[in-house]
Order: structure tokens, then sequence, then C-alpha cells
């Protein structure tokens, strides 16, 4: 089967992670890295597995967009970057994939928005959060079948599992989810709370979910439209799933999620790293399908 | 408002978290008229900072934390303006709270903050630390659970907190596990680690009957600040209470400036009658202590534990056995729906 080319700009755990992924894809060839740093971990597995690899970041990948067909980027590097990033990749005609904060482009979960890729026009596609990933699609199930007037999430991440990124950034993390439940969940308002904890052995990705609903809630529909979207997540994170719950309490609707990782570069305890290196493959399998078609 | 602390006639600084911290013993409903009578008190009784916040802190207004009966602004504005001396001071926990949450809060009045993390979580601080440095706030670095960093960990947090802009580095008893000796232990490992002019305070929880015992090894190991509260209005079984700290600190020469019969008079004649009930090491707090659980968790704790039959003890137990740390209150009926599905 033919396979869409694609490159990945970063060579750190994420992007790392994301290789390994992106491997076992039927569609995706992972055909580039890009790194700044010869040393990185990441790039010399990346050669090892055969793909072309440079250390002197995004300006000498772009000659060899078109000579290569790349038409997917990935790109796992930082907020700032990703600005710059997309700026010099944009012109190529590639589709690009987010897993940085930058949030210039879609905010993309491939269980809710799954159709809108290949209608909409949008070239840049952004992951949103860990956080965002493991709990929009749930936030976004309960809203089909009551309005949500308010969505609260507690994500907690294992200490390990945090990097300097996210732990320098913690205000962006809040803000950035509690705007994807709102806009991609369809919530009138939302919180999001992080708590990161440093227990030995590491604790697995947990999130609790809260919705609070003016109606009577439907506890049957909830239950089936809660079972069905968590299969929808599993078909791409298979360690997601619901711990406990959902929990009724008068006006109030809770769901204990878990997310436990496929463990390619990544430990399984790092679920908040892995469901975004899942989603963004799974983005990327999307887009692919539409230019295989 | 003054705009700075004076040391005159203070060998140590008292932070008054009644209106914080008790805010836990209240279950954050403390109504803004209440805050004020209290925070004039404790003003006119010459303590010099008094913290003001939803028991979480900025941000703590939640499903989570629970909802105050007024938001943080209106309790910092009705309170800051009525101080003749006092600097209100307010929580700010990175994760629940954020910088805008704070700039608010400085707007209101604010003009102190305990940045705080998990004790070995010092370098998700270093953005609220360097914004409350910018906005002039006296800051300080708050080190919660303490007891499960060793004295050299916690010295090596204190040093980030420091190297981000952190005046004051504090060990937080939040679980109220820690004996005297482990108390003076991670206070001089800090000691010697800060630079001089960086101060090192301590914030007690009752819930092993250690709080004025634990503050007072504190000050003896070189904290120059110490946290305490009315009658000890605060989560779990309390904090130090304040009256009583005053006076032992009379009793050993150490000077707080404050004026121990006012204080007394404001434990016994406004915040007891205040009080849904009494702060006291009952069994639930004395398990908090024992099992190294966060004090926050007394409440709802109670409440998931008689909801899903069963004893409270055994459910603290548990959430310290798996780790749970401060903020994860979300994991308490979780752990309960576990614990009855493991043995219905």
């Amino acid at each position: 089967m033919r396979k869409v080319r694609c490159a990945i700009i970063g060579s750190g755990n994420i992007s790392t992670d994301l290789l390994y992924k992106l491997k076992r894809s039927a569609v995706l060839d992972p055909v580039w890295m890009v790194g700044i740093d010869p040393e990185s971990e990441g790039l010399k597995r990346a050669a090892g597995m055969g793909l072309k690899i440079t250390s002197s970041g995004i300006a000498s990948l772009v000659p060899h967009i078109q000579e290569d067909r790349i038409q997917i980027v990935f790109d796992a590097t930082s907020a700032k970057a990703h600005v710059e990033n997309w700026g010099l990749v944009q012109g190529e005609g590639v589709r690009m994939v987010d897993l940085t904060p930058a949030a210039i482009g879609k905010l993309y979960v491939p269980s809710i928005n799954l159709s809108e890729i290949n209608d909409s026009g949008e070239r840049n596609f952004n992951m949103i959060s860990c956080g965002g990933q493991a709990t929009t699609p749930i936030v976004h199930a309960i809203s089909q079948v009551h309005d949500i007037r308010y969505a609260e999430v507690v994500a907690s991440m294992s200490s390990q599992s945090v990097g300097p990124g996210s732990r320098a950034n913690l205000d962006e993390v809040l803000n950035t989810t509690s705007n994807a439940l709102i806009k991609v969940s369809g919530a009138q308002s939302a919180k999001v709370l992080v708590v990161v904890n440093p227990a030995e052995p590491p604790m697995l990705m947990r999130n609790t979910v809260s919705c609070v609903i003016d109606s009577e809630i439907d506890e049957a529909a909830i239950n089936d439209a809660i079972t069905r979207r968590v299969e929808q997540v599993r078909q791409y994170v298979p360690g997601y799933r619901v711990a406990n719950g959902p929990c009724f309490e008068e006006n109030k609707i809770i769901v204990y999620l878990e997310v436990k990782g496929e463990g390619d570069f990544l430990p399984p305890y790092a679920g908040n790293l892995d469901i975004m290196t899942a989603a963004a493959r799974r983005t990327g399998e999307i887009i692919a399908e539409g230019i295989l078609q | 408002m003054n705009a700075k602390i004076t040391r005159d006639n203070r060998d140590i600084l008292l932070h008054d978290m009644s209106l914080r911290d008790g805010m836990h013993a209240k279950k954050e409903q403390i109504e803004v008229a209440q805050m004020v009578a209290i925070a004039k008190a404790l003003d006119s009784a010459n303590v010099p900072l008094i913290q003001v916040t939803h028991g979480a802190g900025l941000g703590g207004n939640s499903l989570q934390y629970g909802f105050a009966v007024a938001s943080n602004e209106e309790y910092i504005e009705a309170v800051a303006q009525e101080m003749s001396q006092a600097l209100i001071s307010v929580l700010l926990i990175p994760g629940i709270g954020t910088i805008a949450e704070l700039e608010s809060a400085y707007r209101a009045g604010a003009r102190s903050v305990h940045v705080a993390t998990h004790c070995t979580e010092a370098d998700t601080s270093p953005a609220h630390i360097g914004r409350a440095r910018e906005l002039g706030m006296d800051t300080t670095g708050f080190l919660m659970m303490a007891h499960l960093n060793d004295p050299a960990g916690l010295a090596r947090q204190g040093r980030l907190m420091e190297s981000y802009g952190a005046q004051t580095v504090y060990v937080t008893d939040s679980a109220g596990f820690l004996m005297p000796d482990d108390v003076t232990a991670r206070i001089k490992s800090l000691r010697e680690a800060l630079r001089p002019v960086t101060e090192i305070g301590f914030h007690a929880h009752h819930n092993l009957g250690m709080g004025v015992a634990n503050s007072i090894a504190a000050v003896r190991a070189g904290a120059t600040r110490i946290d305490a509260s009315l009658g000890g209005m605060g989560a779990g079984a309390g904090n130090c209470p304040i009256e009583i700290f005053a006076a032992a600190c009379e009793r050993l020469s150490i000077r707080t400036g404050a004026d121990l019969f006012a204080l007394m008079d404001a434990a016994e004649d406004i915040v007891s009658p205040l009080l849904d009930e009494p702060i006291r090491v009952d069994r639930a707090a004395l398990t908090l202590g024992y099992a190294g659980v966060y004090s926050t968790f007394l409440h709802k704790s109670k409440l998931v534990a008689e909801k899903h039959g069963l004893a409270v003890r055994d459910l603290l137990v548990e959430l310290g056995r798996r780790r749970m740390i401060g903020g994860q209150e979300d994991m308490i009926e979780d752990t309960a729906i576990d614990m009855k599905r493991a043995a219905p």
C-alpha cells in the first residue's frame, strides 16, 4: 500500500515516541527527523530506523520537502518555535500536525472533529494539550445529550512525565485546555486544574471530568454516549478507559478517566504524553487517507 | 496601608492563616463582614501579615475545592481597605491559580503571596514567583507536604525558589506529620543552603498535636516567619493556634510584636462562636497526621466515607498509601469507589 511521507520536527521524548507510532502506521511513512542537537538520542534512533536526519534545524529541511515528497509535517518543538516553523513550511503545500501549545491552527481532537479534516480548507491542526486530548471527547459526548453549563477538569500527571516546557507554563496549559472545553466540546464555561504528583512508582495519568447540567439528567443516554465515545478514543489510544463512574450527583456528572501509555519510547505511566502522540498519529492518518483516496 | 513590614520589636513575623486555611474549617463559607471583623482584630493586635483567600488560594473556587460565598477579590478588597498596619497576602498554587489571578488580587490590595508547590515540584513556580516580584509583592516560596522530601532534597527545592526570586522559603507541614526533630532538620538544612538574606518560614498543622511545639522548634532552628491562626482555625486539626504560640513566645522571650491578650480575645469572642464544630484532633484529623495525608482532605473524606459506607480512617489511610498530594480531592471518591469494589 502506498504511504504518505512525513517529517517530524523536534527530536525530544515526544518526537521519538511519535516516531515509533508513525513507523507502525499503515498509511504514514516518516522519512525525516529534524533536531538541533547532534547528540540527541531521538536523532540517533531515527537514523537507525533509516530516516534522514539533520541537526541544523528546520531551515535545512525546507529544500527537501518537494524533493522527498513530504506532505505532512509533525511539530513537537515549542509554541514559539512552531510559529517560525509553520512560517517556513506552509508555502511548501504541506499539512501540519502541531503538538505544541501554539494553537495557531484548528484545535483538533480525532474522536470529535473526525470528518472535518479533509473537508475544511485547514492546513494546520493543533493537538491542544494532553489534558485536552483526554477530556474534550468526554465533555463533547455529554454535550451531545445535555447542554453543559460548566465543565471542570482535574488532570493529574506523574512528575516524571511532565517536562520543563509544561512546568514553566502551567498557566498556558490551563488556559489552552479550558478554551478547548468550550470551543471544541461545547461547554458554556470551563475550568481546568493540573496536579503534578511525584509518587513512586509513578501514577498513571488521571483526569476527573465534572459537568454541571441545568436540565434533568438522562442517565441511560449519558452512559451510552460515554461508552461509545470511549470506544472511539480507544481505537487510537488503547490505554484510555473510564476507571470509575459516570457518577450522577444532583445536577452533576462525574467521570474518572485513566490513560495508560503504549510504552513505545515513553513508559506506560506517561499516558499524558502518549495520548498526544497517539492523537497526532491518528490525525496524520486521517489526513493521509484523504490524500490517498 | 503600609507598603513595608516593620521589624521593630519583632524577632519573628506572625502570618495569620485564619482567613485562608481557616476557610477550609468553614467549608469556604465565611461572609465578607466576618472576614473584615476578624482581620480588624488581627490588625489591631499588631499581626503584620494576614492571608485572605479561598482555602485553595487564587483560582480555588471550583467543584473540586468548593465555592466560597464571595470572590477572592471581594474578600481582599473589603479587608485591605480596613487595615492600619497589616499587609494582606494570598495563596497561589500553580496549576490551580494563574498569574492573571495574581494580578487581579494585587489590584484588589494584596501585597504578599505564598507561591505554593508540592515539596518536590518547585520548578512549576518560576513564572508566578517572578511576576509577584515584578509587582513588588513580599514573595514566599511555600513547599507543601514537606514530610515527603528529606532535608537535603527540600534545601535543593528551596534554592530553586530562591533563584526564581522568592524572598522567603517555607517548610509547610500540610499533613501535620512532622515531629519537632524533623522540623529542626528541615529548617536547618534550608538555613544552610539559602542566602543569609532569604528568610525561612514554617507552616504547621496540628493533627498530631505538634503545632506549637513544631513552630517553636522552627524558630529555634532559624525560622523567622511563622504561620498561625486564631484558635488554630485551619484545615484538619487546624494550624498552630496564634494566641497559644504568642504566649509561648513571650515565655521564651521571642518577640512577636503582637498583643497577646487581644489575640486571646479575638480567638475566644470572634472566632469560636463562628465555628460550626470545634477545631480539634478528632479521630479523622489524627489519621491525617498519622497517615501523612493533606489536611484539606478532611471534610470531603468524611462526606465520601459516609456516602459509600466506609470508615473515614480506612479511606484516609488508603489515600496516604496511594501518595495522593495537595489538590487531588477528586481522588477521594475515586479511591472510595475502588475500595468498595475490592471489598463490597
